[in-house]
């Protein structure tokens, strides 16, 4: 995929609203400006990667975050978000399997030496129960004895005592994802609300931890929705905001969901970046598919500061030496470890 | 570029259906990797019908014994990953 400069982009309303408005005045675009980017025409798409990226190097800096994700319990999950290989509602061949705490510290091990800062240990649950919780109470004070990174946590709802409890054994940052706009969330999950996603957001951020709370476009949802995800991920001033594109899993719902096209998926990236400009947008699943590596790199050049390196939860990514060869290339340093909790 | 495969056993104690391991490969044995279906008979395996099949395999670990078609138990790591048939042991990237 390769993205031509067009002097004709210079005319483009929108985005010279948005220059002035976010890059200047550091004030997110609104969901009605927002479906304006997401409907640019191709020839204006470099000039809003380029703006967007302006605005992430002014307002978040040069450096790039790094982040690797575990499951520490893969598979049998009870809800059937539409896109996940994980539920166990669906015939998918994902098999359920957990994972011991000797190989998590290991693999902790092995994502700081890539230079990550972040290890985000997930649970495919509805929400964690008394053993999940006692397992991850476990897996962070061995991590915490061995390796020197931020731990992150994915363990679905929680309750405020849990909130609690993880605020207190220091994990660093929870995710939990809104996926798609609250108008297009009864088409993927049915067996939560988006209300139930909303109000963990809630006690987490209250409770100190920094939010992670992540969109995954490309589900069907129209741009107009996709704004509407935006604008409201926006609203919840999350820390980070980890961007997934669909990569349709066989036995789930949206199997036959075809990938989406790559431009649109940059024109997601630049509007992200333009609805959040002091957030850290990170890259995460199924970009490979979407994006491809010259995808990813104007991506990085498109409003994106985080990356998580090697492979997702199920799923392989670009191998880590990879995307860390490429930050080298973009003279873009890695973020450095701060215990900030 | 497949990922690069080795095995490594991991006969477990008390674990009988645990016999030494052999290549649970994509491309080697009776069936398929990604799908779990019988390969058809083609010239070589991957054949025609799993070629796709192959190119999913690029961006994800396999999910089915290509020696007896059983679902795995699959773990993946950021930099790695591992599948474990219940009959034919463990294959890790």
């Amino acid at each position: 995929m390769t993205i031509q400069a067009h002097p004709a982009t210079a005319s483009h309303a929108i985005l010279e609203t948005a220059r002035r408005q976010v890059l200047e005045d550091g004030i997110g675009l609104t969901e009605a400006q927002l479906v304006e980017i997401l409907q640019l025409p191709d020839e204006a798409l470099p000039a809003a990667l380029q703006l967007a990226h302006e605005v992430r190097l002014k307002h978040c800096g040069e450096d790039v975050e790094v982040e690797g994700i575990i499951s520490i319990k893969t598979g049998g999950c009870p809800e059937d978000c539409h896109f996940c290989s994980q539920s166990g509602l669906f015939d998918s061949p994902v098999r359920g399997v957990w994972l011991d705490i000797p190989e998590l510290v290991k693999a902790a091990k092995e994502t700081a030496a890539t230079g990550a800062t972040e290890f985000c240990i997930v649970a495919a649950v509805r929400g964690p129960d008394i053993k999940l919780m006692n397992q991850i109470k476990f897996a962070i004070d061995r991590i915490n004895e061995e390796v020197d990174i931020n731990i992150a946590c994915s363990l679905g709802m929680l309750t405020q005592r849990q909130v609690d409890q993880l605020a207190e054994w220091g994990v660093h940052r929870y995710n939990h994802n809104l996926e798609t706009a609250r108008s297009y969330f009864p088409e993927v999950v049915t067996t939560h609300s988006y209300e139930e996603r909303l109000e963990t957001c809630a006690m987490v951020k209250a409770a100190g931890m920094e939010l992670c709370c992540g969109a995954l476009i490309g589900m069907g949802e129209t741009l107009e929705q996709r704004a509407e995800l935006a604008a409201q991920l926006a609203a919840l001033e999350p820390h980070e905001v980890p961007l997934n594109f669909l990569n349709p899993r066989p036995g789930t719902p949206l199997e036959n969901q075809g990938i989406m096209d790559g431009k649109d998926a940059l024109r997601a990236i630049a509007a992200f970046r333009l609805a959040m400009p002091r957030t850290v947008l990170r890259y995460a699943g199924g970009r490979e598919l979407t994006l491809g590596d010259l995808g990813t790199r104007e991506g990085l050049l498109g409003g994106i500061n985080a990356v998580i390196v090697g492979n997702y939860l199920t799923t392989l990514g670009r191998p880590a030496t990879a995307d860390l060869n490429l930050l080298v290339e973009l003279n873009m340093p890695i973020r450095e470890l701060q215990k900030t909790l | 570029m497949i990922p690069n495969r080795s095995l490594t056993s991991q006969a477990r104690p008390g674990n009988p259906a645990v016999v030494a391991p052999v290549s649970t490969g994509s491309t080697t044995g009776e069936f398929c990797g990604h799908c779990g279906e019988a390969y058809d008979g083609g010239d070589a395996p991957p054949s025609y019908a799993h070629r796709q099949c192959e190119v999913l395999l690029q961006l994800e670990p396999p999910r089915y014994c290509t020696a007896c078609g059983r679902r795995m138990k699959v773990q993946v790591t950021p930099i790695g990953w591992s599948a474990e048939c219940s009959r034919h042991g463990v294959l890790a990237s």
